[in-house]
């Protein structure tokens, strides 16, 4: 069975889908893709599907199972390199992928979700000087 | 239809027998008929082509225009007619040129005399008659095929992705939408967006004459193929009729940006991206 490798780079883990994926590699990748965003506790998941000439309903749910599992263990998941067929495609059969955020190519993911995180962070570190602040 | 054997061959003889008075006369028919509009030179060389071409044919027996045999003849008449169609003629004009040569053998079979004249001239103004609806079939077909052309070279003129500014494009629509036009605005975006990498497309409509639930249908595919992709879509140069008839045909935009000039989409994209415009202080004094 195809496996579909997971690579690290900094603070996010990065899947390169280049195989067709059936069932089991799907549920491989899922199994996989968790168990590396505990292991390592990123924060970002970003799915290059450049190489994909084909986004049916299958992978489809696919990509947003992966999108709900890394959002329960709080990693922001991006989709990156749809082909313009594939969206074209996608559009013409009314398929929506719900929930999963978009981005150009690798760099504009790894943007995305830095900015994400950056928010996250400003929001923690404002909390507790305005606790402080709050009760002299 | 066809000529027989013994016909083609008196054809044959009747044409290639006086061969320069043949084609002085013919080329004089169809000079008259063009008033000027192609060289004496010109002309006698096509009709020479085509003489030569009856001649060959006739020679090999019996004439069918639809034959295998005729395949020089339908070649020099295609040929004609694809010269005349790119030259601007009018069908008429093109298939006289042909229609010339009944004149031209009437005068021949007349002179030549003989107990089947009439019987020899009717077959042969048949087979004139089919090398003309050839002709003229060939004419339209050459013209069919320079609409098809243009309008393809219209398809690739009229939809252009311009660069913005770093990381934005536009394109700017002009004329109506139909659904190839649609196609191949998308295709374009699209694969702009991907090769220059930007996040952010405006798609300006201020060219668009008037906006349908078709035509915004077709943009709305667009916007939502860039987000699937991960690129946002803006649409500007709404006029205000435009924005009445969207409203009037219940169309929804959802939450796609809207702008009613150019201008604004690009503020607003460079708000979006983080870029600061600060307007400069004029300069007091001095």
């Amino acid at each position: 069975m195809e496996r579909v490798p997971i690579l690290k780079i900094g603070d996010i883990l990065l899947v390169s889908i280049q195989v067709d994926m059936s069932d089991q590699t799907a549920v491989q990748l899922q199994e996989d893709l968790a168990e590396r965003i505990v292991d390592t506790g990123c924060h970002g998941v970003i799915i290059d599907i450049t190489a994909l000439d084909i986004v049916d309903s299958f992978v489809g749910r696919m990509l947003s199972t992966i999108a709900s599992i890394s959002k329960v263990l709080d990693a922001e998941t991006v989709v990156v390199g749809m082909r313009p067929a594939v969206a074209i495609t996608l559009v013409e059969l009314g398929l929506s992928l719900n929930g999963i955020r978009t981005a150009l190519n690798v760099e504009r993911g790894m943007e995305l979700i830095a900015a994400a995180h950056a928010d996250e962070l400003d929001y923690q570190l404002d909390d507790d000087p305005d606790a402080e602040t709050a009760t002299p | 239809m066809a000529l027989s054997t013994e016909e083609s061959g008196r054809l044959a003889a009747l044409l290639s027998g006086q061969a320069d008075r043949v084609t002085s006369r013919w080329t004089e028919i169809v000079t008259s008929s063009l008033r000027g509009r192609l060289s004496q030179a010109e002309l006698r060389r096509q009709v020479q082509d085509l003489h030569s071409a009856i001649v060959a044919t006739s020679e090999q027996g019996d004439i069918d225009l639809s034959a295998d045999n005729a395949a020089e003849l339908r070649a020099a008449l295609a040929d004609l007619s694809r010269g005349r169609a790119r030259q601007g003629f009018s069908a008429t004009e093109t298939t006289v040129s042909i229609f010339a040569l009944k004149d031209v053998l009437a005068e021949l079979v007349q002179e030549a005399g003989g107990a089947n004249a009439l019987n020899d001239y009717v077959a042969f103004a048949k087979l004139v008659d089919e090398m003309g609806l050839f002709t003229f079939e060939s004419f339209v077909r050459t013209r069919e095929s320079l609409i098809a052309d243009q309008a393809e070279q219209l398809l690739e003129l009229s939809t252009p992705v311009v660069k913005l500014w770093e990381g934005v494009v536009a394109v700017p629509l002009v004329g109506t939408l139909d659904s190839a036009r649609a196609q191949v605005v998308m295709e374009r975006l699209l694969q702009t967006l991907v090769d220059t990498s930007s996040p952010y497309a405006i798609i300006d409509i201020t060219g668009v004459p008037a906006v349908d639930t078709q035509v915004a249908q077709h943009i709305l595919k667009t916007v939502v193929a860039a987000r699937l992709m991960g690129a946002d879509c803006i649409i500007s140069g709404i006029r205000p009729q435009i924005a009445q008839t969207i409203v009037a045909l219940g169309i929804e935009f959802g939450d796609i940006a809207t702008k009613a000039s150019l201008a604004d989409a690009l503020r607003h994209v460079l708000r979006l991206s983080g870029v600061e415009t600060a307007r400069r202080q004029p300069r007091r004094g001095a």
